[in-house]
Parts: C-alpha cells; structure tokens; sequence
C-alpha cells in the first residue's frame, strides 16, 4: 500500500471497506472466483480487508466444464498454496442435457452453465450477498449498476428501480430470500487491474501472457483449441500463433489477440498503445444489441 | 471566476478526481462526455465502430458521430432518447484519473443527480448558450452546493450555435455568479465549449479566440480541489470491523480495522472512541504489507490500542477528549437537510432506519422545519417532503450518534433514511447541527425494577396490539380478555382507540401523518405501563406495517404481542356496528381505512384470531393458553 499511487491507493481503500460491510452486514457471503485477473484483485483485496484474520467468506467457482486447462490448474493452486475455503459448482443438469458452448450455441451456453448455475449454487448454499469483480467500465449497462445491488428471490434485477447510493452509505437492508451482489471493483478500470497486479506483484493465469499456441481463426477473431473438444470445420488446421488473452471465460468463447508481451508491464504498455476494449474478443456480448443487460436481468453477474 | 490566467501546477503524484456532469435535459451531457473521451485518444477503435454503426440516422451529417452513444446506456434509455439514471465513466491521462458520473436532466431524476454529487469534488455544470440559465441549471446548481461541492465549472455548451459571440457567453457566465453567490462555491469556472464541434473540450479553439482559459480537460486535469484540507483536518477513522481472528490464530489480537476519513494516525496517538468517549491510545497501525509507522486519510488499515477498551463497528476514533476542536458531536437530536427520494412522501412522526458512518438507528422526523425552494432557495411551510423535495429537519435518533457537520465533514456529516418496511433508500441527509447534546439527558434508574414488579404481580409486563380492520371485533375481543385475565387475578389495562383520541390524542385528526402519530403516543404510554409491571391490550387499526414494526421494537424481544383480528373487509362491512363503513362509502367520511384509506396486513402476527371461526369467549380463552405457552401469564 505505502508504494501505490494515489489514485490507486483510494481505489484500494474503497475496496477495502465494501468488502469489510458485506461481511458485516450480511449472513452468509461468498466470493464469486472466477479465476481471471479481477478475481485475483478481488482476492487479494479480501485478504487486505481481513487481515491478520482470514477471509470469513467461502469462494464460489461456477465451473462451466469448458474453461481452459490453464485456469482450472491456477484456480487449484491458489486454492492450496492460500488455504481457501473454495466451492466448486457444476450444472449437473447442464451436463446431462449435454450443452455445451458449440452445439448450444454461446447464447444457451452461457444461460445454462453459468446464469442458472450461478442461481443453483446460491440458492443451494443460502448465500445472501454474492460479491464478484465486475468493473463498471466493461460495458454500458455495467456503468449504471449498483455496488450493492439488490435481487428478488428469483435473482432477477430490476434496472429501473436501483436504490441510489450515497456517499459511501450503503443500504445493505433486505428481505427474506432476498440477496445481493455486490461489485467492490464498481469503480476500477482494465488499466487500474493490471496496474495493481504490478504493483502488488499478483500471480495471474498465464494465458494472459503471449506464448506459441495452437489457434484457428472463427468470426473475425482467434480460438484456442485448447483440447480435443473443440470439432473443426472442413478444411480448418490450427495453427501455432503467438497469442495472448485479454479476458478468460470458456476457451471456445475466448478470442485470442496476437501479442508479444510476456509481462504485466509489457500488458501495460501494449495497452496504453492499444485500440480496442477489452470485451471485444468475448463472443457473448455481441449475441444480440444490449444483451448484457438482458443477462443481467436474468441473473447473470 | 477564474476564466483566465489559469496556471497549470505539475502534480507530484497521479491523483484520482470524481466529478459529475450535470444541466438540463438537452444541453448536451452524453455529448461532452462522449466528445471528451473520444478526443482524448480513450475510446477503443470497436467502440468507436459500434458507435458509428449505432449514428446512422441521428447526426445531421452522413457519416457523423452521436457521441452521446458512447455514454448513454441502458434500453430503456435509448429509447427515449435521455439519460435516465447515473452512469459512470472511467478514463484517465497521464495526469490523473477520472471517475465521472453523469447525471439526468429531468426534474423527477434530481435525485440520482445528489446521488452522483454525494461522492464529487467537482461539478462540471452544463448550459446550452441559445438558451442561458434554465430553472434545472438552477436546480441543479443548488443541489451541488447542498451536496457539499465546492467547485464549479459552467461548460456554456452549443457555443458553434451562438455564432461562438463573446457577449452571449460573458451575460450568461455573469448570471450565473450573481446567482451563485450565496451557495459558497470556492471556484467557478466558466469555459464557453462546443462538444459537437468539439471546441474547448480537449483542445482550444480557434472559433474563440478572444477566450484565454483552458479548454475543460486541461481544466481538469489541473484544478485544486479540497484533497488536502481532510489531511489537515481533525481525526476521523471510522471502525467498519472489529478484526478478531482468534481462535484461528494462536493470539488474542483485536483489532480495529476502518478508514482514515480525515486527518492522520500514528503509533503512540491518544485517541477517543466515540460515542462512548473513552480514552485509549494506538499501539500499532497493522496491514497486510506489515506494520506501518503512520497512516492518513483515505487508507483502509487496522489499529490496535493499547487499553483494553469497548470498541464496536460503528464507532468513531478522534482526537483526545481534552481538544474539543478536534472532537466529534454526540447528540441524538440534530438538525439536517433532508433530500427525500421515495414515491411515498416523508412522514414526520414515522420510524425510518437512518444510516450514518456504519451504524443503523431507527430515528424519526419530530419536526419538518421548512421546505427549500430548490429553484429559488426560499423557504415555505411544509408538513410533508414529496420525492426531489428538500427540507430542514429536526430529527431524533434512537441512540446518540457521533457526527460533524456535513459542512466539515462529509463522510461524518451525511446519513441516510431507509424505509422500515420497504427497505428503499428514502431520504439523504446533510447534517447542520446537533439539537442539543444527549450527554444532558440521563434516564432516571428507577429504585423498583420491571423484574421485582412482575415477579409480585405473576406475570410479566407485555403488550398485546390487536390490529385489524374497523370492525373487525378487535375491542370486543380485547374487552373479554381482560375480564377473564382480571378473574384470574392478573394486573392489566386497555387502551382502545377511540378512548385515547378523545383525550390524549384529540388534537390529532387521520391523515397518514396523524394515524402515524396517534401510534407513536400510544405505544409510548404503553411502554410506561408496561414499567409498572401491566399486561396492556391496545385495540388500535395501526394500519402501517412500518408503525407496528417500531411499536414492536419498543419493548423487548418477545414481550410485544402483534394479535392480527382477521376479519374479512366484506363481513366488516356486513356487521358495521358503528355504521362507519356507510359513510365512509358514501362519500361522508374520508380517510377511512379499507374504503380509501390503505389497511397492510401483518405478514407474521405472533396470534391470528380468526372471528369467522369462532366467537369473542372462545378466541379469548385461546389468547389465554397462548400467554401461558410464552411464560407472560406465571402460575
């Protein structure tokens, strides 16, 4: 902390607090790990907020059975190397109605392994605040969303009737079978993420570093064929490219950008050079116009 | 106004600067923004694209860009065409980082605008230059001040529209500061802009030469806002966490974990917690990185002191008790503005849950002073706040609270007000001053305890509130019971609505505002006699679930009965034993609850009678068994 710069600093600090009030206020939080660089801030900031006691929350990972084999192996070891409490949950009917994000398509993909799922594993485990790492500057109808953001019994989300929230004053009262997510990164950019990282020294997944990796080109941007499940078209051979990712998700929903930077200061200033945004390479978003808010309304964190 | 001879000073360290854009509807806001970002390198090339794609058809040129697409975000919005609640947008230069809410221009949004305001240090107020000053420029530049900004700057927008001619900027950069003038701005700053045309945003213009200032990001960039005076200001460390990690660790630590809201902390400081007022001083300053030897405002750390005292979450750490310039007030009466942001207007009387720091209170209005004309700043009698209404309140707290006033302080100074049922943010509160301190009103220890009297009397004092329709059979059935709890030899009174409102509450008629007090008085005398060891039945309406929900948390757990007398509101009717429902139907009696006035049903009465099902006696003897189950009625 006494090395940040300011503005990171009071992002920290803010951060900080939030995470401190959902432990406070609520009975039963968990922390939604989804394994990228924003969960391993949120993490770390966890740790900060609780230290030297532990974080009192379990982490949650919502596991759609397609995220790549490099993230499954990070989320592990973190796990052990830091003594978490982690919940693991699949869609087991998911499973059985054998979606999956090609056959399915990205839209029912998503709806099925990730928002119902993330609905299941809450409900199951009677969690009333689910925290996750969203930033508001990730998409448009991100940037109106509450820190504290209210969800009925069924987890849906009513944008036209947010509480607003002063201050730092947050309204944490709910109903029975009502919960929460709350977003302690509301107010933090890609930039700030990957400045911190540096800071702080945080490990991240290696797939966000360019290496050689095998990849064929699909709607205007580059997958991973991460493992053998990814069928090919006529006439499609992977090719080795030197690659990178800006964000993780399911590796066939994943858009690679080709890149040489090896190190977060190298991420850095590929960035600042950079002109394209970061949800650009996840195949979900363009399903339709405005459909984030749409998943969102559903469930979807 | 300091439009010229703007001096930009080299910061030492990136800092972070939250703003917010605000001005009528239509003056431009999601252009600027959009305009701002776009000019300054920040919008990626697929955004862009998007945009470009999304123009088509709503720029007068082919091929232009709507840069308010790139701000305005949801549905519901585009649609319509405005910006319906806050937005925020990120960007930052090699200067500093931006944090920028933007806020709606129609009235019925003003308070997402306070929303947006609560947490800036600038406003960057909008003005399109064809039309001047607007009523919600005035609106808007009052509730900036009301919200504690300091500085100001008037973007006259539209300027291409005007002929970019000097003399219409200068007349309304003019207006503005003789309007301005009592709402105590340190700074501001008039820039005359084009956000469509993109002159004076990020780069100055050659269209106005005869304008010297910055154009609005090197302003930005550049301008002195109040960072460091809540470093020279007086402790304030907000305890958000009482850090006990044993039994996990082999120790017994406890600590304080908080944020620095102002002022500095070190090692070796004496400090008071309040509102308790005890001494301590601070042992150590501990965070994940290692002890530290000082912290200061905005850092989120965790003390140790070296006393052994009381802390709790909530609680204020500042400066020793002996240096009263540096201490908090502790009262639990304060006058406030309150800016009311429900549907449902503020009633004064009503128990609401106020949030200030991290504690919760249940608290009420006792007096709403005057409303603020948010136009004009005149004053008018009011006896209610409606939604975007603001007014000076006196309001009391169930238990004393530390604060400032929101004028030094705005993390200590500011409160909410939230809806006891609902559950919705209803009010925002700037605190003005404490009513007078609480540390003068000492509840009288009484020499005969509850306990001692309850134990004589074989019984244990509670209320009992039968609620339910006009009709219903609530006095009736309250009535039997007591006979029978009065041969069984047990010690009770009655308080019946109707006896009450001839005496004690004949000064009160049936509005919402007068039900809510009616039920307050009640439940306090209640509350007395309940000291006096009685069993007290109340037949009352008490048609407001948040009412009831107060009265219950009056007494101690379990000893506040709600007896719910379920009659239907067709078989209320039927009986009608004072013939009221007749004239409330025909139009004689107004505010009648069931006919135009609203009854809400109890979600979980601790005892449903059920009057269709059985008579007076039996429901009675029924209420009886029930007291013996809880232990209220002894042996």
């Amino acid at each position: 902390m006494p090395n940040l710069p300011d503005d990171l600093r009071l992002l920290e600090a803010e951060s900080i607090a939030i995470l401190r009030e959902v432990a406070a206020a609520f009975s039963r939080p968990v922390l939604l790990y989804s394994i990228g660089k924003d969960s391993g801030v949120l993490l770390h900031l966890a740790r900060k907020a609780f230290h030297p006691g532990r974080v009192p929350f379990p982490l949650l990972h919502v596991d759609t059975g397609w995220k790549f084999r490099d993230m499954i192996a990070f989320r592990d070891e973190t796990a052990r190397r830091l003594g978490l409490d982690l919940i693991v949950h699949v869609n087991q009917e998911g499973v059985a109605q054998g979606i999956d994000p090609i056959r399915s398509g990205s839209a029912v993909h998503t709806r099925v392994m990730k928002t119902e799922a993330l609905r299941q594993a809450l409900d199951r485990h009677g969690f009333d605040a689910a925290i996750g790492g969203a930033r508001r500057d990730e998409e448009k109808s991100r940037a109106k969303e509450r820190v504290f953001s209210v969800r009925t019994a069924a987890h849906s989300w009513d944008p036209r009737d947010q509480r607003p929230e002063l201050w730092h004053l947050w309204n944490t009262r709910i109903r029975p079978g009502e919960s929460v997510r709350v977003f302690p990164l509301s107010n933090w950019t890609e930039m700030d993420v990957w400045r911190y990282v540096a800071a702080e020294g945080l490990p991240v997944v290696p797939l966000y570093f360019a290496a050689e990796r095998p990849v064929v080109h699909r709607a205007g941007t580059l997958i991973m064929v991460d493992d053998g499940r990814l069928p090919l078209n006529p006439g499609e051979v992977p090719e080795k490219r030197r690659v990178r990712f800006r964000t993780l998700g399911c590796y066939p929903l994943s858009g690679a950008i080709e890149s040489d930077a090896v190190t977060v200061e190298g991420i850095i200033a590929e960035m600042r050079a950079s002109r394209t945004s970061e949800r650009q390479g996840r195949l979900i978003d363009g399903d339709e116009p405005a459909s984030m808010e749409r998943k969102k309304r559903e469930g979807y964190f | 106004m300091d439009s010229t001879g703007h001096i930009p000073a080299p910061l030492p360290t990136r800092g972070l600067l939250r703003f917010l854009t605000c001005g009528s509807v239509d003056d431009g806001k999601s252009t600027l923004i959009g305009r701002l970002l776009h000019d300054a390198g920040l919008v990626p090339d697929d955004q862009l694209a998007q945009v470009l794609r999304d123009s088509r058809g709503r720029t007068d040129e082919e091929g232009g860009i709507d840069f308010s697409l790139l701000v305005d975000g949801l549905e519901a919005e585009r649609e319509q065409g405005i910006t319906i609640d806050v937005a925020h947008r990120f960007f930052a230069t090699d200067r500093r980082s931006f944090i920028v809410a933007d806020a709606p221009g129609h009235e019925q949004y003003t308070r997402n605008m306070a929303t947006a305001a609560s947490t800036a240090a600038l406003a960057v107020l909008l003005v399109d230059a064809r039309k001047g000053l607007l009523t919600q420029t005035r609106r808007h530049a009052v509730v900036c001040s009301l919200m504690g900004i300091r500085h100001v700057v008037l973007a006259v927008n539209k300027m291409d529209l005007v002929g970019c001619d000097e003399a219409v900027f200068t007349a309304i950069a003019q207006a503005f500061a003789d309007f301005a003038a009592p709402l105590g701005f340190a700074t501001v700053t008039a820039i005359p802009l084009s956000a469509r045309r993109g002159d004076n945003v990020v780069h100055r213009s050659a269209a106005m030469g005869w304008y010297h200032g910055p154009a609005l990001l090197e302003h930005l960039e550049t301008a002195a806002v109040e960072d460091g005076n809540a470093l020279a200001g007086p402790l304030r460390f907000l305890v958000d966490w009482v850090n006990r990690p044993s039994p996990d660790l082999a120790s017994d630590f406890r600590g304080l974990s908080g944020t620095l809201l102002s002022g500095r902390l070190a090692p070796g400081d004496a400090v008071t917690v309040w509102p308790s007022g005890q001494s301590a001083r601070i042992a150590r300053i501990v965070t994940f990185d290692g002890d530290r030897p000082g912290a200061q405002t905005g850092d989120a750390v965790t003390v140790t002191l070296e006393e052994a005292v009381d802390a709790a979450r909530g609680d204020l750490l500042a400066g020793p008790a002996e240096r009263p310039a540096e201490t908090p007030e502790v009262a639990d009466q304060f006058a406030a503005h309150l800016l009311w942001m429900a549907e449902e207007p503020l009633i004064p009387g009503r128990s609401y849950l106020l949030r200030a720091g991290a504690r919760w209170v249940p608290a009420t209005v006792t007096a709403l002073r005057h409303a603020v004309n948010v136009e004009t700043l005149e004053h008018s009698a009011a006896t209610t706040l409606t939604m975007n209404a603001v007014g000076l309140c006196n309001l009391s707290t169930a238990a004393p609270l530390a604060f400032d006033a929101y004028a030094a302080n705005r993390h200590t100074g500011s409160f909410i007000l939230v809806d006891r049922f609902s559950n919705r943010t209803a009010g925002a509160g700037m605190i003005l001053h404490p009513l007078h301190r609480a540390a003068n009103l000492h509840r009288q220890e009484l020499a005969v305890s509850a306990a001692e009297r309850a134990a004589a009397k074989r019984q244990r004092p509670a209320v009992l509130w039968f609620t339910g329709l006009s009709g219903s059979g609530k006095s009736t059935v309250a009535n039997r019971l007591e006979r029978r709890l009065h041969a069984l030899g047990h010690h009770t009174m009655m308080l019946d609505g109707d006896n009450v409102r001839l005496g004690l509450n004949r000064d009160l008629g049936f509005t919402d505002a007068d039900r809510v007090e009616n039920i307050r008085r009640v439940g306090e005398v209640a509350k007395l006699m309940t000291e006096a060891g009685l069993i007290v039945l109340c037949a009352f309406i008490a048609p407001f679930r948040a009412e009831r929900e107060a009265l219950r948390a009056l007494f101690p757990e379990g000893l506040f009965l709600e007896v719910f007398v379920d009659t239907p509101l067709e078989e209320c009717m039927r009986r009608d034993p004072k013939g009221l429902y007749a004239k409330a139907r025909s139009g004689s009696l107004r505010n009648f609850t069931g006919v135009d006035s609203p009854y809400e049903r109890p979600d979980a009465p601790d005892l449903r009678l059920d009057t269709t099902a059985e008579d007076a006696d039996a429901l009675a003897a029924r209420v009886v068994e029930n007291l013996r189950a809880r232990g209220i009625l002894g042996a």
